[in-house]
């Protein structure tokens, strides 16, 4: 099938892609992702537009998504014609007219302010930013446009293989799509790691002529921000995603669940959609194929558990966000009661990279049993904040030590956190585990929605079990008593503990609370609630034990022991003496 | 998911529970396959009649297969499953939860009303429980007492969400539901404050259901028996116990075996009888006026007296200068006596009962159109309906438990057209709601029709085969266009083309109409003109498909088969008509009055003009409060206070039998036996559970008593002796006895023979006369339109909490507090003109009188103003029109001019 409308669009979209990448004009890229506004680049935007006026430069200024460098930002990129592409980091609008006249006018490319270099040709002082074990480490599938096009216009996306996948997945067989993605071994990046391909498959197979297919954009980890920047970066990818995955379960309609509050990701989201439909990619005859379907956003004003999906679900059908039992799943009762495949943004943003360049290409990224990339955000305790994308496989010690630069100077790394809130704890010694599906939940923790914090010799590991189990407490949904209650009364002991009134016996309480909780809740927020207890009460029994018998907290963070060594260091004093 | 399993569908599948082989139905749960096998597994959040929930996560179970320990409530049985409800790990799970749930209930069993009877000991003496190392919470949360009936202890609730998901999917009021998150997650009303600040609509279902003590009926008592009765408020006809100490009813509850209401009560059903029964203000011993006041008196000298009266009015104004009304609230052998006590003993065809006011224009449409008035339907088709049209009825106030059915059926799809000029509740579920002006609805009918021609989408082979007059019809409709409708009725042409084909569409499609139809000038040839889009579309003869009339009282239905109507004998025979006239004479032993009431046939409401005429001099009211629920009720004070004589047979001092000059003691409904015939043409039994108070008698033991001294023995020695003589003479009636009545839950007329199983739906292989007939109805406007001095249109209507001339409500002290004065509802639009406020005091002013009201500002058709009329003190009656239906006489209670000033 060749469309001639398509390719007219595309054809437009590529001559639009050259003539910028040969520009005889000097180009100024700024990341204006959520990170880069946060620290200031529509500030440093406006000072970029001021300066080139008053230097007479005429010079192409252009707005991009985030490269996922957070730590860099605001990352000002500069591209003079016949230059490689240089990145510079942690720009302000007080550097921006020493930049400009610096290397614009006087061609002084101040490597002191760079990051690194990007594309053809070398620059003195300036390393390439690719050979950085930064970026050498990560292997970028669903990022790769991230920094790179201007999120808002469909024709770069276009001009980068945009809606290659959608063309391409519209002339086969919707069977044949989800065989593809069945041999890609792609698995659900929300946290539980199920065969993407199955899930349509049953879908599919699902009785009825209503489907949905849902975009699981709700992102409530505290330290998480993937689905986010994907989604103000690259919004397309994940459109053209859904579009996919819709026409080979045979929805109409799908819905991208988000919170209200993430104004810039409805904004960009919504110019897509409106883009996409303009174009004739979404709407009726999508592409001359005949196939018809619409996506809209559903905002809702979100609580946690949103993000679980059968709560999501009750929460478009207009009801209380509150997870239910399954089988029957989703794909066979969903939305409404109809079949309905939910799935997350980057899930749905690796498909077009599957279909476009199959499912084999894919498959060999990976492991095993966890095919293609990981993406996760790196936070806490860390050098390098930011968001990144590995092969699967790859050990948490590189991502930590390259990728994230190692924890601050001069302290130890203690433990790393996977997963969001309910992920587990693993020690420094454990760092060795290579990151996919199955080896860490064997560790206790989960891959969950890929939120990746880092702690360092400051962190008390009780006080830490303490904090996320407050967070899940409060983010309760209430329906399930195990969760609802369980965690109230954890939450306590943890208190009790925290404060130096614990006794030895709670941890046997904690423990076995721990593991009623987690057979007995209704969803996954309460199952895997009690895996920071469990997980710290396995790798780091010792602190507290500490914090019970010793009233001793190493970290000096738990404010009632703070002063207790000092205290039984005197006792001990005097008895000596 | 929940069971499903339908007649046509049910297929057997097997499964293994414990190591047993165990059969359930395709579309069952684990659970209630257990259940069958009489395998226990506690848990605290299923309910049957709800959907699968899995929050309490007691009932746990173990599949070969299944990762985790999934609920067996919400885990759908399927072939071959292999289960286990017991195991190590699921007891230590199991016990773990309850213990968890046992901390967070603060109360003492001992001292909670539900001590005995509470799910949570149950479940908790099965698995035997140990909370000492948990933190136990206190009662520390304020206890919401503000509801009159029942109040909330959030102290002793598990937060099993059964009140929640009832209020949603039982009741459909979406009242109550969680807050808050964590530990903090609570029951709230909606609005998060008091419960009786919430749309909460005090049914009481949520509390019938709450397992544990926090939802709790006040002044609960057990009681020593129970007695199976029928609600005596509406006409749907709820089947209900009665719980009784001594002679005393201690509680109310929904007959769960009923096919009418399921268990289901609305707020005056199960909150309103016990108080209303037991009222100190129950008329005890008769009473004759003398100088001026009221003096007791014994029944002896009560009966002599009335019988002279009425004697020596017929002698001296002959049989026509006395009349009867009977009363739709009484049961069907007093109706059936007290028609033939006019006819046998007075002589006279002058009796009548409250239908007159309400749904003569649906006996005398439907009549017309397909040959019997009543409901074509039953209760229960409503919710397979595809698509309900709903015209001119507040269902959910009006007729509440009918009204759930509706909100249930839209809540599993059925699709919702809501013809109402006020946005009532069920407007705001509809998907489409007409608010069309009041008294315009055969315009909109017509528009209807019209669109549905024009689109083809008539059901043609229907009409070829079971209709006629389609030209005279078409002649007549053709010029009422969507758009020019738009014109009369206020109402987007786009809109009425969107309803008419929602409905053609439908299968099925169901019309349910009340008194907004009924209670106009044209009350007649509208009910015709809705029946046409029936009979244009199919939509009738069929299982939830068809017209239905919501009928108002308990009995009115019955009061009218039973012939308490002018035109007509029991059974709706013909007094003019040979035959019929020859079977009731044979049976009764009499001449009938061979003279019309009056030409044309209407009585009670051409009665008021009449006695001050001086036509007629003598009334004998059983159970009506006319001078409350008349139009125009000044001109029916000033009638009653000029009769001649003037006796009123009630249960309370109405505004009536403060006029009369003897007011006999009834007693009232869970008094007496008997029957009563509710709307969907069900005849249920009443049986008696206490004593009446007093000297109060049976109303038909009254007639009797009257009758005998007149010098015309009625010799029944029980109500069934009388049911016996009446269901011979009626033939719809002629298969229903007593001792059927008391094996089934009712029977549904027509039931001619002891074999027949009684009708479901009416018209399914031909019309009552025959074929439908199509009517072509030209629109009139209402006999007062607004001008500059009345500018806004009144129309009336009944709230939830109380019932017409409210005398039963009104001694219930919850429900008066609930609705205690009356109001006006009116738009922000004509509020914001005449300066007036949510709350304002207001003075509504028709040609007629005035009554003060509080002024209610809602979605309302700008223009039109509506009030209920319940309040004595300010009779919304003393507004409204006496004019009439040429046809049947039925007041234009639904539209009058009035003009609104602030006080």
């Amino acid at each position: 099938m060749r469309n001639m409308n398509f390719e007219k669009l595309r054809n437009q979209a590529l001559a639009e892609w050259e003539t910028l990448q040969h520009s005889d004009k000097p180009q100024i890229i700024v990341g204006a992702g959520t990170c880069g506004r946060a620290a200031g680049a529509l500030e440093v935007l406006d000072a970029i537009t001021r300066e080139l006026a008053l230097c007479g430069i005429k010079a192409v200024v252009r707005e991009v998504g985030c490269m996922g460098l957070c730590f860099a930002e605001v990352l000002v990129d500069i591209i003079k014609p016949g230059r490689p592409r240089i990145c510079y980091k942690n720009m302000t609008p007080e550097l921006v007219p020493e930049l400009i006249e610096e290397y614009l006018v006087r061609d002084n490319p101040r490597p002191d302010l760079a990051l690194g270099a990007l594309g053809e040709g070398q620059i003195d002082g300036i390393p390439r930013l690719m050979d950085l074990p930064l970026m050498a480490t990560q292997r970028r599938v669903v990022l790769a446009r991230c920094g790179h096009i201007n999120p808002e216009s469909i024709h770069e996306y276009i001009a980068t293989d945009g809606y290659a996948g959608l063309l391409k997945a519209l002339e086969q067989p919707p069977e044949a799509i989800i065989d593809e993605v069945k041999r890609s071994g792609l698995r659900g990046r929300g946290g539980a790691g199920f065969p993407t391909g199955r899930k349509w498959e049953l879908c599919r197979q699902a009785p009825g002529d209503e489907k949905y297919v849902i975009c699981n954009a709700h992102e409530g980890d505290p330290g998480s921000f993937q689905d986010r920047t994907i989604l103000v970066s690259d919004p397309h990818a994940v459109i053209e995603g859904m579009i996919i995955a819709a026409y080979a379960i045979g929805a109409k309609q799908g819905y991208i669940y988000m919170g209200a509050e993430n104004a810039l990701v409805m904004e960009r989201v919504q110019k897509a959609l409106q883009q996409a439909r303009e174009n004739g990619l979404l709407g009726r005859d999508i592409l001359g194929s005949g196939f018809d379907c619409d996506i809209e956003i559903f905002a809702g004003v979100v609580a946690y558990v949103c993000g679980e999906e059968t709560a999501l679900i009750a929460s478009i059908e207009g009801s209380r966000g509150m997870p239910r039992p399954r089988p029957p799943f989703p794909a066979q009762s969903g939305l409404w009661g109809k079949p309905t495949v939910i799935n997350n943004v980057k899930t749905l943003a690796s498909v077009p990279a599957i279909i476009r360049q199959g499912a084999d290409w894919y498959a060999q990224i990976g492991t095993e049993k966890s095919k293609g990339t990981a993406i996760f955000s790196l936070a806490g305790k860390i050098q390098n904040c930011g968001l990144l994308e590995v092969p699967m496989g790859t050990t948490l010690s590189r991502i930590i030590a390259d990728i994230g630069g190692g924890v601050a100077a001069g302290k130890a790394l203690k433990a790393v956190q996977t997963g969001g809130p309910s992920g587990g704890c693993l020690p420094a010694s454990l760092l060795d585990t290579a990151v996919d599906f199955d080896s860490l939940t064997a560790l206790g923790t989960i891959m969950g929605s890929g939120g990746m914090i880092v702690m360092d010799e400051d962190t008390c590991m009780v006080d830490i079990a303490r904090y996320f189990l407050d967070f899940v407490q409060k983010e309760s949904c209430g329906k399930c008593a195990p969760c609802r209650l369980g965690t109230k009364q954890m939450l306590s002991i943890l208190e009790a503990i925290t404060q130096g009134r614990g006794r030895m016996e709670d941890l046997d309480r904690l423990q076995a609370l721990a593991e009623s909780v987690k057979a007995g809740a209704l969803c996954g927020l309460g199952q895997s609630a009690p895996n920071p207890v469990l997980t710290t009460l396995r790798y780091f029994r010792n602190e507290y034990e500490e914090h019970i018998k010793d009233h001793y907290c190493r970290a000096g963070v738990c404010e009632d022991l703070v002063e207790a060594p000092k205290k039984r260091k005197l006792r001990r004093g005097a008895a000596q003496t | 998911m929940r069971s499903v399993a339908t007649a046509e569908a049910v297929e057997t599948i097997p499964l293994t529970i414990d190591g047993v082989r165990v059969q359930t139905e395709r579309g069952r749960t684990v659970l209630e396959a257990a259940q069958e096998a009489g395998i226990y597994l506690p848990t605290l959040c299923h309910h049957p009649e709800l959907e699968p929930y899995g929050g309490c996560r007691l009932c746990i179970v173990e599949v070969e297969g299944l990762r985790g320990l999934p609920t067996a409530c919400t885990l759908p049985a399927e072939a071959g499953m292999v289960v286990r409800t017991e195991s190590e790990k699921l007891t230590s799970v199991r016990r773990s939860t309850l213990e968890l749930i046992l901390a967070d209930h603060a109360g003492d069993c001992l001292t909670c009303r539900k001590n005995g009877n509470c799910r949570l000991q149950e479940v908790s003496s099965y698995l035997g429980v140990d909370c000492r190392p948990l933190l136990l919470r206190e009662a520390t949360r304020p206890i919401d007492a503000s509801n009159p009936f029942f109040t909330f202890d959030p102290n002793k609730c598990i937060l099993c969400g059964i009140c929640v998901r009832t209020c949603a999917e039982i009741q459909g009021a979406h009242a109550i539901d969680f807050a808050w998150r964590g530990i903090e997650t609570r029951v709230t009303p909606s609005g998060g404050g008091l419960w009786i600040d919430s749309n909460c609509e005090s049914c009481g279902e949520c509390v019938v259901r709450c397992p544990t003590g926090a939802l709790t009926v006040r002044n609960f008592q057990k009681a020593s028996r129970t007695v199976k009765t029928v609600c005596p408020y509406c006409g749907v006809g709820c089947s209900l116990y009665l719980g009784i100490r001594g002679n005393r009813i201690v509680s109310v509850q929904g007959d769960p075996e009923s096919p009418v209401n399921a268990g289901r009560l609305c707020v005056k059903g199960r909150f309103g009888i016990m108080e209303s029964v037991h009222s100190p203000h129950r008329l005890k011993k008769p009473l004759i006026k003398r100088n001026g006041k009221f003096e007791e008196v014994s029944w002896e000298e009560a009966l002599d007296h009335v019988a002279t009266k009425l004697r020596e009015l017929k002698e001296r104004y002959g049989p026509d200068g006395i009349g009867v009304i009977s009363s739709s609230r009484a049961t069907n052998e007093t109706n059936y006596l007290a028609q033939k006590f006019a006819r046998a003993v007075l002589g006279t065809n002058k009796v009548d009962n409250c239908a007159r006011i309400c749904h003569a224009p649906s006996v005398h449409g439907l009549l017309r159109s397909f040959g019997s008035g009543a409901m074509t339907n039953s209760f229960r088709e409503i919710e397979q309906a595809d698509c309900i049209l709903l015209i001119g009825s507040n269902t959910t106030e009006a007729h509440p438990v009918a009204g759930s059915r509706i909100r249930r059926a839209v809540r599993k799809g059925t699709k919702l057209i809501v013809v109402d000029p006020r946005e009532i509740e069920l407007a705001k579920i509809a998907d489409i709601h007409l608010p069309l002006r009041p008294g315009t609805d055969i315009t909109l009918a017509n528009a209807m029709a019209h669109h549905i021609i024009s689109q083809g989408l008539e059901n043609q082979r229907f009409m070829d085969e079971r209709t006629e007059g389609f030209e005279e019809f078409w002649a007549v409709v053709q010029k009422y266009t969507p758009e020019y409708a738009e014109k009369i009725t206020g109402v987007p042409a786009e809109k009425i083309k969107a309803a008419a084909e929602l409905y053609a569409r439908a299968r099925p499609g169901m019309i349910i109409y009340c008194l907004g139809v009924t209670e106009h000038t044209t009350g007649v040839v509208s009910v015709q003109a809705i029946a046409n889009l029936a009979l244009i579309t199919g939509h009738i003869g069929k299982p939830s498909s068809g017209v239905n009339p919501l009928r108002g009282q308990n009995n009115v239905q019955g009061a009218c088969d039973m012939g308490a109507l002018p035109e007509f004998l029991p059974g709706y025979q013909r007094w003019d008509h040979p035959e019929h006239v020859k079977k009731f004479e044979e049976a009764w032993g009499v001449s009938l009055p061979k003279t019309p009431a009056y030409y044309p046939l209407i009585f009670c409401s051409r009665m008021w003009d009449d006695i001050l005429k001086g036509n007629l001099h003598g009334l004998y009211i059983i159970g009506e409060d006319v001078a409350m629920t008349e139009a125009n009720i000044s001109k029916v004070r000033k009638a009653l206070e000029s009769l001649d004589f003037l006796v009123v047979q009630e249960l309370f001092m109405t505004p009536t039998a403060e006029l009369a000059h003897v007011v006999l003691p009834a007693a009232g409904f869970a008094e007496i036996d008997g029957t009563f015939t509710d709307s969907e043409r069900r005849v249920q039994r009443l049986r008696p559970a206490i004593e009446p108070p007093g000297e109060a008698k049976p109303d038909w033991q009254i007639i009797c008593e009257i009758s005998h001294r007149m010098g015309y023995p009625m010799e029944y020695s029980t109500a069934e002796e009388a049911f016996d003589e009446l269901r011979r003479l009626i033939p719809t009636y002629g298969g229903i006895t007593y001792k059927r009545l008391g094996e089934n839950s009712g029977l549904q007329w027509p039931c001619p023979d002891e074999a027949h199983p009684g009708t479901k739906f009416l018209h399914g292989e031909k019309f009552t006369r025959g074929r439908g007939k199509l009517a072509g109805i030209e629109q009139e406007p209402p006999a007062e339109i607004p001008d500059d001095e009345y500018p806004l249109l009144l129309t009336t209507g009944r709230v939830l909490q109380h019932y017409n001339c409210a005398n039963m409500t009104m001694s219930v002290p919850g429900l008066e507090k609930l609705v205690p004065e009356n109001f006006v509802e009116l738009s922000a639009e004509d509020a914001e003109r005449l300066g007036i406020v949510n709350g304002d005091r207001v003075r509504v002013v028709s040609r007629r009188g005035e009554v003060l009201a509080r002024a209610r500002v809602r979605h309302i058709t700008e223009g039109t103003v509506w009030m209920p009329f319940h309040h004595k003190g300010q009779p919304t009656n003393l507004l409204t029109n006496d004019a009439l239906d040429p046809i049947c006489g039925t007041a234009e209670l639904k539209a009058c001019a009035v003009r609104i000033e602030r006080v």
